[in-house]
């Protein structure tokens, strides 16, 4: 167990060292995010009773698509560098490396989002309570980082591996996307208690992506 | 933490017995047979597409063969793949290494997955072996070809692995640092390791190794074009399709 943690810990450890240098993947996310905002501020033009309903939707599709940016690269970049087949060569347990990188995409996303969620209440001055998204923010995006983190390992062995992500992931992460909106409603100042059984919902689906991903994980990386 | 393998010292260093892979429908590797025993140092030559990276990764187990068996020091790498890969050492076409890092934050990383003990001794130990202490805090991209290679170098050989497994490990080095090379590989197999060398430089190679076997085409074409009386491996025999059962296809 000792070594399964020590190994979780010194793949996301070099992955964070890597992306403090680079700094390449965090920011075009942020930029990609605000920009995304930005547009959708313009395009959709909002009344203000229209703002909660719809606002939802515009922040959890940002943050699905911002991440996606992230996901995609996790795999191939090591793919693109040739580091993918220093680590499988390596007694890295398949699962330990699984979850190093969830957590390495959990970080990348968190970070867009506080930025995503600051730039979202500036453009669209919506009133958030910021608790109930919080919890909200953090089970949609665990179960995101889960499915994707998957799903980039499947794609990372495709030749259109930025394209095949998306197609793959998405109809994926429906009931994600359904439930996050559904659970965000309390943050948007609509149906107060009504979250409970979404966040259950998404609670679950996390379980279950971390768990499938951390078996499946083996035979992902396989040529 | 430090890990143990517990290694059969009776047991060859690589005994693969009838290694087929196929590539979206290509043989690669045609029933390979292929022992080793601990110390040896093996030449694997042959033109271009013989086989010999896709020879490598099998043994380096990065790829599983398609059909076969595979045990390393004893260990049925197909079952036990983890515990086989912290016997082996392997230099590949790429360094594996992270070019934001330097060299030694590279090692640093490899030396946590492998569980190496004494983790910052051994690094600076394989720094100065391979000859990059001096180099060992720039980031690896700023490195040259050759001194990436000398950091591969360091890298395959941190854990100290009984088997090393070099894929034209002569690529980027220049004459001094393939003299150096040489002087590694002849040190290494007088500890007890042994090393699988591919290149189609078979002279270079004819000067670090005992025997050679020869691919072509996926299947051994020929062993010992060294001429040397002494080969223990295996006679010739033609690659088997054991997939199919029927003679490869030329």
């Amino acid at each position: 167990m000792t070594a399964f943690v020590g190994q979780v810990y010194a793949v996301l450890a070099k992955d964070l060292l890597v992306e403090w240098r680079s700094r390449d993947l965090v920011i075009a996310m942020i930029v990609f995010a605000f920009l995304a905002l930005v547009t959708f501020n313009f395009a959709l033009d909002l009344r203000p009773d229209m703002v909660s309903a719809v606002g939802r939707g515009v922040l959890w599709v940002v943050v699905v698509f911002a991440g996606t940016i992230g996901l995609g690269r996790s795999f191939a970049a090591e793919r693109d560098q040739g580091t993918l087949e220093g680590l499988l060569i390596a007694p890295l347990d398949r699962s330990a490396l699984f979850f190093a990188k969830v957590l390495g995409n959990l970080l990348f996303m968190a970070l867009v989002e506080l930025v995503a969620v600051a730039a979202f209440v500036a453009l669209f001055n919506v009133a958030i309570d910021p608790l109930p998204l919080a919890a909200t923010l953090a089970l949609g995006t665990l179960g995101l980082a889960a499915t994707g983190t998957l799903f980039a390992g499947i794609a990372s062995n495709t030749r259109a591996r930025e394209v095949m992500l998306p197609v793959l992931l998405f109809p994926i992460i429906v009931p994600i996307l359904i439930g996050v909106v559904q659970a965000s409603q309390p943050a948007f100042g609509e149906g107060a208690a009504r979250e409970a059984p979404w966040l259950v919902l998404l609670a679950t689906f996390d379980v279950v992506y971390l768990a499938a991903g951390a078996v499946a994980f083996e035979y992902v990386l396989e040529e | 933490m430090p890990v143990e393998v517990r290694v059969d010292v009776a047991a060859p260093a690589i005994r693969a017995v009838g290694i087929s892979r196929r590539y979206a429908g290509v043989l690669a590797l045609r029933g390979i047979d292929l022992t080793l025993q601990f110390g040896e140092r093996l030449a694997l030559t042959g033109p271009n597409a013989a086989g010999k990276t896709t020879l490598i990764r099998v043994l380096a187990t990065a790829l599983r063969p398609t059909a076969g068996s595979l045990s390393i020091g004893g260990i049925d790498a197909l079952r036990h793949p983890a515990q086989a890969r912290r016997l082996i050492g392997v230099v590949g076409h790429q360094p594996y290494l992270y070019g934001e890092l330097t060299a030694r934050e590279n090692l640093r990383f490899y030396a946590r997955i492998y569980g190496v003990a004494a983790a910052e001794l051994r690094i600076s130990q394989v720094l100065d072996e391979v000859g990059l202490e001096g180099r060992a805090d720039e980031p690896v991209r700023n490195l040259s070809r050759g001194l990436q290679q000398r950091a591969s170098l360091a890298r395959a050989i941190l854990h100290e692995p009984r088997l090393l497994l070099l894929d034209e490990p002569e690529t980027g080095l220049d004459e001094a640092a393939q003299i150096t090379l040489g002087q590694l590989v002849a040190d290494w197999a007088r500890r007890g390791r042994s090393i699988v060398l591919a290149s189609h430089r078979l002279e270079w190679a004819q000067g670090l190794t005992d025997r050679a076997l020869v691919l072509d085409h996926g299947a051994i074409g020929g062993y010992d074009p060294l001429q040397r009386s002494d080969s223990i491996l295996p006679p010739l025999r033609p690659g088997l399709d054991l997939l199919e059962g029927r003679e490869p296809e030329r």
